[in-house]
């Protein structure tokens, strides 16, 4: 079965969020910005001024480092794009949401569906994942423009808060909803079925490491 | 004497070239695991890629936004002499380095680990690496850059004899699962197996199986070469595919490599060449001429040699 296909704003009203279903694939249209932890940093704990009008121009924040230069005459080219997983940002999100009023966190590999109810919910965000990962080149084709780069100096050209104009670029796909189901988790429980038969035969390690897990069906992150 | 301007161009090619291109066995290699997929999501995400290399071809941008950390496998031929010697190979591969990252472009990944200081150019302490062999005979030299993806993949465990093949398949299996999730280890992935050596070998030798070596070659000792079809077979039959959904394409290869190690000890490694396996090859030779090529044949009978002496004739009369 082929998944549903859905074009998305970056500015996305509360009913097209709830349209969205898990496994739903998403193609973007507008501004989006990339912030990660460089932004964060910068934004939250140093109370810099995000150089946005957010959400209104855009409530999508994307955990990426784009493959870009800028140019001699101040111009930019970006030729790929993919997302750095979203899992090590926990830590700002709740107050980046907050403050920013963001609606589509877009990275790699998801958070806990604990992240999803406690604060993606209650803000009325989703998740969107990278697909592949690594569809640098297809989501490459989506941009029509950088439009600007802010905090190259401070935060380096991987950190620095990239905005882009989107023309259906994708693809993404639904790794949350409204209800903070996730769609990893659903996966990860599906597998965690056939487990024990794949490692019958397969011996322990003898010398244990402190802050390890021996249960396959523990969430890594 | 090879030219150390040919050795810069054919570096800055091939900077390019590994960004941009997927090899043609890994492509092979995924193609194949695209056919037999049976998961919705998983199915899903394998034709996507499929699409993104030919899209990174066509446009001649790099096919994945976290274009790696670039780096050096430099080997010559015995008789091989560099114009400007060592020092000046060095120089002109951090430069190819450095202009590919502003050219193609690449992100520029490199940073200082505490001050997290970017030359925006992925050049800085110890970045990129550059590591040698050398062959018995011959005028040439080879340069392999690999541009090596993510954070997440490779583990190690020391293992003891009494751990045997058991242990090795457990922590197999423990890696693959704990990187697969999520896809977090970007699979299929090449995946490279180091047995043997100290810690620090050992992650080297695992490192080299997964990026040195091609989807579908063989290790040439026979019983590993039959525990790395045993292995991949074993990784694609845990249920889990493309970014931790359901399926069944989590190994295009497995390769394994192993060095002799502490009698007490079976150190182990294990590292994942992600679906952006990044690699280019190309051989200058004396007389100027350069070919290219995908597969960086490292682990010739020399490099696996387990003589004191290396004596061809008489390896090849026994």
């Amino acid at each position: 079965m082929k998944p549903r296909e859905i074009d998305l704003s970056t500015t996305p009203t509360d009913e097209d969020i709830a349209a969205l279903k898990l496994g739903d694939v998403v193609y973007l249209n507008g501004l989006l910005y990339t912030a990660r932890e460089g932004v964060y940093m910068r934004a939250l704990e140093k109370q810099a001024n995000i150089p946005m009008e957010l959400p209104s121009q855009s409530a999508a924040n994307f955990h990426c480092s784009p493959a870009a230069r800028v140019n001699d005459d101040g111009t930019f080219d970006m030729g790929a794009v993919t997302a750095t997983a979203s899992f090590r940002f926990a830590k700002w999100l709740p107050e980046w949401m907050q403050k920013t009023g963001a609606k589509l966190i877009i990275g790699k590999g998801g958070m806990t569906s604990k992240d999803y109810k406690s604060y993606f919910v209650p803000n009325g965000a989703i998740y969107l994942s990278t697909v592949g990962y690594g569809t640098g080149a297809l989501l490459g084709r989506g941009i029509e423009k950088v439009e600007a780069v802010h905090w190259v100096d401070e935060l380096g050209l991987a950190q620095a808060m990239w905005v882009i104009k989107c023309n259906r670029m994708g693809p993404f796909i639904v790794a949350s909803d409204l209800n903070g189901d996730c769609l990893f988790e659903r996966e990860n429980e599906k597998i965690a079925q056939n487990i024990e038969r794949v490692y019958e035969g397969t011996r322990p390690a003898t010398l244990k490491r402190y802050g390890e897990t021996d249960d396959r069906s523990d969430e890594v992150i | 004497m090879i030219s150390i301007e040919k050795i810069e161009e054919t570096a800055l090619t091939l900077m390019d070239k590994a960004a941009i291109e997927i090899p043609q066995d890994y492509l092979d290699g995924l193609k194949a695991a695209a056919s037999t997929e049976d998961g919705d999501l998983s199915s899903f995400v394998l034709q996507a890629m499929l699409e993104n290399y030919e899209a990174a071809k066509e446009d001649r941008r790099a096919m994945c936004g976290d274009t790696g950390v670039p780096r050096w496998f430099v080997k010559m031929g015995n008789e091989t002499q560099i114009e400007g010697g060592p020092i000046a190979l060095e120089a002109a591969l951090r430069r190819a380095t450095a202009k590919a990252t502003n050219g193609v472009p690449l992100r520029p990944n490199r940073v200082h680990p505490l001050w997290r200081t970017d030359h925006n150019n992925n050049v800085g302490i110890g970045a990129p690496e550059i590591e040698y062999g050398y062959e018995p005979g011959g005028e040439w030299i080879d340069l392999i850059t690999v541009h090596k993806g993510g954070l997440f993949g490779s583990d190690y465990r020391m293992l003891f004899p009494s751990d045997g093949i058991e242990g090795i398949k457990r922590f197999y299996l423990d890696s693959l699962m704990a990187f697969g999730k999520r896809g977090l280890a970007c699979q299929p992935a090449i995946i490279g197996i180091g047995l043997g050596g100290s810690k620090d070998i050992c992650m080297t030798l695992g490192k080299r199986a997964s990026v040195l070596r091609t989807v579908g070659s063989r290790n040439s000792d026979p019983k590993i070469a039959e525990m790395e079809d045993e292995f991949k077979e074993l990784g694609n039959s845990i249920g889990m595919g493309a970014m931790g959904f359901v399926g069944k394409s989590m190994v295009v290869d497995c390769n394994i490599e192993v060095g002799y190690c502490h009698t007490g000890g079976m150190p182990m490694s294990v590292h994942a060449f992600c679906l952006s396996s990044r690699r280019a090859v190309a051989r200058i030779h004396s007389d100027g001429t350069v070919e290219h090529r995908t597969d960086p044949d490292w682990f010739t009978d020399y490099q696996r040699r387990d003589t004191v002496e290396w004596n061809p004739v008489r390896e090849a009369a026994e």
